[in-house]
This record gives C-alpha cells, structure tokens and sequence, in this order.
C-alpha cells in the first residue's frame, strides 16, 4: 500500500492547519457562513439535515488495518460509534459537530487520510475496482494509476474551479467492477501488442441526464495517462458550462460538443501537453508501484477449506462472498455490511476494529470499501477462511448475501441527505426483510437493486437491475422505478416502468416484478437482467399495473 | 392580505452542533417544533426571518418552513420538515432521543 511521504503529510497538515483556524474565524464571528461555506466543503464538511456530516475520502477504496481502527476510534470520540460507507468509496460520519472538525481532520493526518476534495467542484476521490491487485481476471493492478491521479489531481491550480464535480474511476480488468461507464472519465486496461494502456471512456454519469461515457481513445498508453486526463480536464474545463449548474457536466459538453469535435479538441491539447511532461511523472510512477507490490502470498495446504465445506452456514457465505483470487490457494473475501434490516454501507466501530484485526491476521493487512458499500479483504489463503468466517458471524458480519437481493445499494436519503426528496434506507430495510420472509432471495438469484433518494442518483439506480429512485411528488413520497439497467462493462441505462408508487407500496411492487420474473424465465439460470433483456418491458409492466394501468401508463 | 399565505415558521441549524432549531415568539431557538412562533403574515414573517438570518454566532441556513396549528402548538406540514422534527429513521438518533432524555 502507499505510504504518505514527507511531503504529502506536510501538505494534509498544512490543510488541517489552516481549516482549524477558519472553523476559529467562523465561531468568532470573524468569518460569515457565505465565507465559510466554500472552506468547509473544500475540507468534506457538509451540513446535513439534522447535524454536520463529515465525507472522508478513501483513495481508490484501500484502507490499512490502522486506518480503519482509527475511523473506528473517530465514530466513537466524535461520532454516534459508526460511520457510511458510501458508493464514492468514501465514509460518511453523519453526526459531527463543527468545534471537534479540526481534532477529527488531524487524527485523520495520523493515519495518512484526509477529507480534501470530497466535495466541489474539483477533481474528487478516484475510484477503483475494489478486487484490483487480486482479481483473477485481471490486466494489471490499477491502484498505482489511481494514485498518481491522486496526486497529480490533488489541489491542481487548474482544476480547483471547474464547472462542477469531476469523477474518475479505473478498472484493471475486463469485467468491470468499478462501473467505468457512469465517470466523468472511465480508465479501462487494456492491451496492444501485449503492452497494457488504458480504453478512454469520456462524459459517462448518472444524475439528472444519465449518460453512458463514450469511448475516445481505444489505446492510451500508460506515459500517456496524465497529458491525456489533463487534456481532457483542460477543454472541459474552458468548454464547460458555467452558466446552469445542471448542465454543467463534462456528459453536457460531450452531448453539445459532439463527440468528434470533442475528441479532436482533446487530441490537440494534448499534443501541447505531452511535451511538457518531461518523465518525471513517469518517475513518480516507477515509486508508486513499488508500494502496491502483491504481498507475498503463503504456500500453505486449503484442508482446512474444504473440511469446512461441510458446515452448511459456511458453505452458503462461501459460495455467495467469495471470489476468485487469481492465486488458486487464496480467496477474496467480500464482507457484506447488508445484513438483513440494516442500513447499506453502515459499520460500528467494533465492527470495524474486527475488520482491521482480520486483515491483520488473516489478510495481508489489506481492505478495501466497494462502491457496493461492502468491505473487501483481498487476500485470503483459503486455509484461514474458517477462521474469518467465524469471527464475522460473532459480529454480525457474516451476512451470506453478496450479489443477491438484499445486498442493496442505498443513498443516506432524506434520512440524512438535505439535497435528498425521498428517504432510501428504509426501503432498503424493508426489501430486505420482505423477501428473507417469503424465503425468495435464493431463487431469485443474482440480482442488483439500486436506489436513490432524488435525481442526483448517488444510489447509482439507473444502473441497478432494478432501479428505484424516491421522489416528492406533491408532498409525498414516490418511487419511480427502471429495469434493465448494468453497470458493468455492458453499462446500460436502465428502463422507466411507468408511474411511480406511494412509500407503503413500493415492496410490493417490487415483489410483482420478481413474481413476474420466476413465472417468466426460461429457468433458474436465467438471471433476472437477461429475462429482462429477453421479455422486455411488457410482462413487467402487466405485474406492476395490470392490464388496464399499462394503457394509462403508455 | 394573508388570505392565501400558508402559515411559516423560521428554522435553522446551529451552528456549532448542527441541531435543527426553530425561532420561538420570544425570541429563542427551541428544539421543538412545538414552541416555535406560528407565524400567518407575509411581512411578519420577512421580519422574522431577518432577524434569524442576523444571529450568525447562533444559526445557519434561516429559512421559512410551511406549518399549520396543532393541539400542542405549530406541526409540519411537508414531510421533510416533519423528518427534521425528529431525526433519522433508522436509528434512535438526533432528537428523538435526545429530548427523550430532556
């Protein structure tokens, strides 16, 4: 794992100086809240609809055990003891107050963290496929590139003021796990000749106008990483719309530019650019990968794996948790922080000191946060999955649900969100509930349900198989639903069925949809996204409004 | 001239805890949606909402929130507002336990 430098430390606490005193200036009345908010947001600090709210960036989603103990230590002095891991692979501490801010900034500093370029309209926290460095399908870890995207991005005079938010995400391999598509910038590897480099995906997002990123460079070098993203930034960044915030998205320009034009603007910039990285990047490079080595991986006999097979409880965990680790003797292991009635993406502190201890002992001491909102160990010889799987069930942890109904992604909603117009967690809980009951989750199979509390889309809905999104309509709560929607290296924008449903009736049409797929497929191995590639809309439609409310709803 | 003005109340966060807070007749911030001062005049609610807008050492973010009468004094009348009375949904959090243990 990267390391601060002397230099990067220097630079975070440099920041947590200067935040501590303009949270002084804000209390003393020095500084207005006009003045002050651009500060606070520049450092994370949000202010929610019940309390502050704290967005903490976990580059490209890879913790250490210390760091994740002292997000622990964080919930716990100054929090509720628990903290929001989110669909950006960051962490959100929902409760806490503006005077203690600065002592949470500088613990973070301990630990090599930092909340910088969470929020504005900046280059945020670049996100990376959570399985990168372990994944069997792999190309090459992607995690050295992140992190020179980090650096490179991180308070960049250029790119301090853009138009808006500005998000990147990397994969490392073919099967997309970072959902490259719905990003500002999508970095996919790939290889020429045997040579890896990156596809370039560009004006990919959800939101209001959900776009798929389009493809305009199907080779880029790796020394071309930087001029070619700062040429990207760099017309966007004079082309972007200033003039109407929800228009102001890279996909915005691209839809006007044409992508052609854009492409071709691109193209020009950086030519200009390119002579002006002289190497040292490439030098810097070099340094990074050093960091993300593989740790060297035990040789040890997998008895003790199949031995335990034998356990129903852990076969069931091991057959829906785990994944293919590109070494046969080791494993990786999702933890799933969506046991059944609980919020999506939340940990308790002793949760989270357990992860850490496990990752210590167990698990290279490596951990990664999904934009799934689950944690990942990477790395686990096979042998000691027993071990792990025990110690989770004692916390509760042990939820064997990964890639299943229940394991929903959810935006803090209008529980917490004050951008938000529905609440989202609640429906999560109740799904959940709902289908462990009638005992369908299982049958049902592989299934992604996405939902969010407003158009913003930070529930990423459009691309959840089935998507929800929670609006106010009229003052009452309504979900709007879409089908069909992926986020994978097929992205897809998922389908409107129609009118959307009151609170209390959103389960069970959610339910007359999964009835409709068990009744319509052509077997169990039918997933839900391919019957519904396969059927279309309408079967789904007659569930949801029968065959008279499909004409009202045409 | 109010005939058509739903009635107000001014709510705002504080600024050191973040807490929702509503603007009382006497001039306080109470917790409680309850206390706050059921305001039914266009230009007296202008007044009010100034006056909350200039007690920056105090709160943040002063707007008008629409309320009707209750029972008990002032209640919400969106469903966001009637959230923010209470707090999240998903744990005993925020005030509906902290003016549980008042």
């Amino acid at each position: 794992m990267y390391d601060y430098t002397a230099f990067d430390d220097a630079f975070v606490r440099t920041r947590v100086a200067q935040f501590t005193q303009q949270v002084e200036r804000r209390l003393d009345g020095s500084l207005t809240e006009d003045e002050f908010r651009p500060l606070r947001l520049m450092n994370g600090l949000y202010l929610q609809l019940h309390a502050y709210m704290l967005r903490v960036a976990i580059p490209y989603g890879t913790l250490n055990p210390n760091q994740m103990r002292q997000l622990a230590h964080i919930a716990d002095t100054w929090d509720k003891g628990y903290g929001h891991f989110t669909t950006r692979q960051n962490i959100q501490f929902n409760w806490p107050k503006l005077p203690d801010v600065p002592a949470i900034l500088g613990a973070l500093a301990d630990v090599g963290m930092h909340a910088i370029q969470t929020s504005g309209n900046c280059v945020r926290n670049v996100t990376a496929d959570h399985f990168a460095g372990a994944a069997a399908d792999e190309i090459e870890d992607p995690r050295p590139y992140a992190e020179l995207l980090r650096q490179w991005s991180t308070d960049h005079p250029e790119f301090q003021f853009l138009p808006r938010k500005f998000k990147i995400a990397i994969t490392g391999s073919p099967h997309d796990r970072a959902v490259t598509a719905a990003h500002d910038i999508g970095l996919r590897m790939t290889t020429q000749d045997g040579a890896p480099g990156f596809e370039v995906f560009v004006g990919g997002g959800l939101g209001r106008t959900p776009m798929i990123g389009h493809l305009v460079r199907p080779y880029l070098p790796i020394p071309d990483l930087l001029p070619y993203v700062e040429a990207v930034l760099s017309v966007y960044n004079t082309l972007g719309r200033r003039d109407n915030k929800y228009k102001a998205r890279i996909k915005i320009t691209l839809f006007e530019t044409g992508q052609a034009e854009l492409t071709r603007m691109i193209e020009e910039r950086f030519t200009e650019l390119k002579p002006l990285f002289h190497g040292a990047d490439q030098t810097l490079l070099a340094n990074i990968r050093a960091a993300f080595a593989t740790p060297t991986l035990r040789l040890a006999p997998t008895g003790a794996f199949d031995i335990a097979k034998a356990d129903p409880a852990f076969r069931r965990w091991a057959d829906t948790n785990l994944s293919t680790h590109r070494d046969p003797d080791h494993a990786i292991v999702t933890i799933s922080l969506k046991a059944h009635g609980e919020t999506p993406g939340d940990a308790t502190s002793a949760q989270m000191r357990l992860m850490a201890d496990l990752a210590e002992t167990c698990g290279y001491g490596e951990l990664r946060i999904s934009h799934e909102q689950n944690v990942i160990l990477p790395h686990v010889h096979k042998s000691d999955l027993p071990v792990v799987h025990a110690a989770l069930s004692k916390a509760g942890l042990a939820t064997a649900n990964v890639g299943l109904l229940s394991d929903i992604i959810a935006c803090p909603g209008m529980d917490y969100c004050s951008l938000a117009t529905a609440r989202a967690i609640p429906v999560a809980q109740e799904l959940a509930l709902h289908f462990r009951s009638l005992k369908l989750e299982d049958d049902i199979g592989p299934l992604k349900i996405k939902i969010s509390g407003c158009i913003n889309a930070c529930g990423h809905h459009h691309v959840g198989h089935i998507g929800i999104l929670g609006l106010d309509r009229a003052g009452v709560e309504n979900y709007q639903i879409t089908l069909g929607g992926d986020g994978t290296e097929d992205a897809a924008i998922g389908d409107k069925t129609g009118p959307g449903f009151a609170y209390d009736e959103i389960v069970p049409a959610i339910e007359r949809i999964l009835r409709a797929y068990l009744t319509g497929r052509t077997s169990a191995d039918e997933t839900f996204l391919q019957a519904y590639r396969r059927l279309g809309m309408a079967p789904f439609k007659a569930a949801l409004y029968g065959a008279e409310g499909e004409q009202d709803a045409a | 001239m109010s005939r058509s003005f739903t009635p107000k109340v001014v709510t705002a966060n504080r600024l050191r805890e973040g807490d929702v807070v509503y603007l009382t007749t006497d001039d306080h911030w109470s917790l409680t949606h309850h206390e706050a001062e059921l305001i039914d005049d266009e230009a007296h609610a202008q007044i009010r909402l100034l006056h909350a807008a200039a007690q920056k050492l105090h709160v943040v973010g002063a707007y008008l929130a629409d309320a009707k009468s209750g029972p008990n004094g002032p209640e919400p009348v969106h469903f966001r507002e009637e959230f923010r009375t209470r707090g999240p949904s998903n744990y005993a959090h925020g005030k509906q336990a902290d003016l549980s243990n008042v």
